[in-house]
């Protein structure tokens, strides 16, 4: 707190000011933005979820485009995914850290950063999503598209690491943005020009995805289970919306514009403990209804390939398997990318076998455990109402722990909140590529940063939350499609240090030899 | 085999028992000294995006200063006593690192001072102290 900049106590009056604002608290101007935004965001999200029918299902195109990746990727590097996963293990313990290096960040750091900004909202309410619509069966999917998605991070985060920008002050950046213009400006002239507008079109669509899908969808959805705990519609929060929107706003506020730290610190060290006692909870009650666990997996699988009663069938469960895969993980998006570029080591391709164990514990793991939850606990029916969300989850666990829901409660909005501050430095990095660095375009972005949470948690803006999703997903198109171009440079760095690993020059240092 | 001691710093004020300890010792029996100080550190801490860019640029800050505010100072007043010194700074778990530092550079023995805190705090955090003396192979001496 010691250190204020010049800037800060005038920003600080500009989000007053903005809060204060009469307009935002009154009924009106949700319609009013609505109709404003509708017409483009229609647009937009209609380009991106561009559909076309498989077996009487619409498909999304974005999600084929997801998947084929992720399936060609998975075959180019030959499982790298399986034959990659111990070793990723032996290198987030710190196997291969040299003790001489130490106090640099290691291995275990960016991941743990990047998985705190996918670990949340995606696990809780997401799974819901697809189990109320796709039935027991999406899980199976979803658990496939978690397999699958190793490969894309695997890719991702090894061109973050390779291509990244190295400041003389020492500080690092890193992410779809660099290796989208650097990587294709190697490969060859015309295609310098290609990477430069991808580099721009995915800055442009993170920039967007860090307001919607990283902001806006999580103070909504934090907002409505603190509703919905403090009793529902006849809730004192009820309406308040904005108060919620004006306290989370002034805490990342606090964070990002007032370089408060120490709130970014605690939260960076309490979200891994809620993700614990939320793991925890649902393998206790797993554990006890474990009579009922055969059953549920068989409903899974039987339910991947004969949906009966689902809308779409088999087609229709897979869909929603992977779409909610794909929102939780972010494998193909290239937002964690930009997370794991900060991770000091001389092979770039080891952050890639650490990043196989994201998709693992966000899709395969935690995902899987909401699942089973809400399937045992009879909480799902074919005639549960889709629309709930992170309701059908909290009603699951509530229904073996009656208290659960208010640590949900808690979880969900720590959860939020530490995906907001990881999406606001995302969407940070993005902005100040496109626009340059220097003070003003900063605390331009964080103050509308800052704003749109007051916005998502205050509103209704069903057609702005589909805008924010697609920008999301709008993020896969330029970053995928670049690191196509990209592939042989990953295969050459993989095969290389495969082999050397294989042969054992690697060194291993380990817990051994540092304590002699 | 010439005798090598490592003395384990923590601040410059707190050490200087242990200092003068090491000091006399080594002065009697003609041993080189190895002066370390350990930066708290843990390779499984969480931390947000904003610290992990800034990172390597803190770690250059944080053995910068305790060059010039701890170890160096230190390690010239044991010079000016005519003694064979020299310092090193490392990142860590204090006691495991002062273990393995000793290790890599063949001490005989690790003299460390007791920081004197509460029993309370000892308790629940354990001290340097107590964990190097169960993790080191290597004579401990505890200066109180």
């Amino acid at each position: 707190m010691q250190k204020i900049y010049p800037g800060r106590k005038s920003a600080l009056g500009l989000v007053l000011l903005m809060m204060s604002s009469p307009l935002l608290a009154s009924g009106g101007i949700d319609d009013r933005i609505d109709q404003t935004i509708k017409p483009f965001a229609d647009a937009v999200s209609g380009a991106v979820f561009l559909s076309f029918p498989v077996a009487g299902v619409q498909v999304p195109f974005v999600l084929v485009w997801l998947i084929f990746a992720a399936i060609l990727f998975t075959f180019y590097f030959r499982f790298v995914s399986f034959r990659g996963f111990r070793h990723g293990f032996e290198l987030v313990r710190g196997d291969y850290s040299d003790p001489l290096a130490a106090g640099e960040v290691t291995h275990f750091q960016a991941l743990a950063t990047a998985l705190s900004g996918t670990v949340g909202l995606g696990n809780i309410a997401g799974v819901a999503v697809a189990v109320s619509l796709g039935g027991p069966g999406a899980t199976f999917w979803m658990i496939l598209a978690g397999l699958l998605g190793m490969s894309s991070k695997f890719v991702e985060c090894t061109l973050g690491v390779k291509y990244r920008n190295e400041y003389t002050d020492g500080s690092v950046s890193g992410g779809p943005m660099y290796y989208l213009s650097k990587g294709l400006a190697e490969r060859s002239d015309r295609l310098k020009v290609l990477g430069k507008v991808l580099a721009v079109l995915f800055a442009i669509f993170c920039v967007g995805g860090s307001f919607g899908g990283g902001n806006m969808f999580q103070a909504n959805q934090s907002f409505m289970q603190l509703v919905s705990v403090t009793g529902g519609e006849s809730s004192w929060l009820a309406d308040k919306g904005w108060l919620f929107g004006i306290v989370v706003a002034a805490l990342v506020g606090l964070v990002v514009i007032g370089g408060i730290q120490g709130i970014a610190r605690v939260t960076s060290k309490i979200v891994p403990l809620m993700a614990v006692v939320y793991v925890t909870a649902g393998l206790a009650i797993i554990l006890m209804n474990i009579s009922e666990v055969p059953a549920a997996f068989g409903a899974i699988i039987s339910g991947a390939f004969s949906a009966e009663g689902i809308s779409g069938g088999v087609i229709g469960v897979l869909f929603q398997g992977f779409k909610r895969a794909a929102f939780s993980n972010e494998a193909g998006i290239g937002s964690a990318a930009i997370a794991h570029s900060a991770v000091r080591t001389s092979r770039p391709v080891t952050e890639g076998f650490v990043a196989l164990y994201e998709p693992f514990v966000d899709t395969v793991v935690v995902c899987t455990i909401t699942a089973l939850v809400i399937i045992i606990t009879g909480t799902w029916n074919p005639s549960v109402d889709p629309s709930q969300g992170v309701a059908l989850t909290s009603a699951a666990f509530e229904s073996s722990i009656s208290w659960f829901p208010w640590v949900l409660t808690v979880a969900v909005v720590l959860f939020a909140f530490s995906t907001m501050i990881s999406w606001s430095y995302y969407g940070l990095k993005a902005w100040t590529y496109l626009f340059g660095e220097s003070l003003i375009t900063d605390v331009v972005y964080k103050l509308l940063f800052l704003f749109f949470i007051i916005v998502g948690s205050s509103m209704q803006l069903g057609s702005v939350i589909d805008f924010s999703d697609a920008m999301i997903f709008a993020m896969a198109f330029p970053n995928i499609l670049g690191i196509y171009f990209l592939l042989p440079v990953v295969r050459k760095e993989l095969d290389e240090y495969w082999s050397d690993y294989k042969s054992g020059k690697l060194k291993k240092f380990g817990k051994a030899a540092n304590r002699g | 085999m010439s005798k090598l001691l490592l003395v384990g710093v923590d601040c410059s004020e707190c050490s200087e028992r242990a200092l003068k300890y090491a000091a006399d010792r080594a002065g009697s029996s003609k041993a080189q000294l190895v002066v370390v100080h350990v930066i708290d550190w843990s390779p499984f801490s969480f931390n947000t995006p904003q610290e992990n860019e800034e990172r390597h640029k803190r770690r250059e800050t944080e053995l910068d200063r305790a060059h010039k505010e701890i170890v160096d100072p230190l390690v010239s007043e044991l010079r000016e006593r005519g003694l064979f010194a020299r310092g090193v700074i490392r990142h860590g778990h204090p006691a495991e690192t002062l273990a393995a530092v000793a290790n890599e550079f063949g001490a005989t023995n690790i003299i460390i001072g007791k920081t004197g805190s509460s029993r309370i705090k000892t308790q629940l955090f354990g001290s340097v102290a107590n964990t190097l003396v169960q993790v080191s192979k290597l004579p401990v001496t505890v200066v109180p």
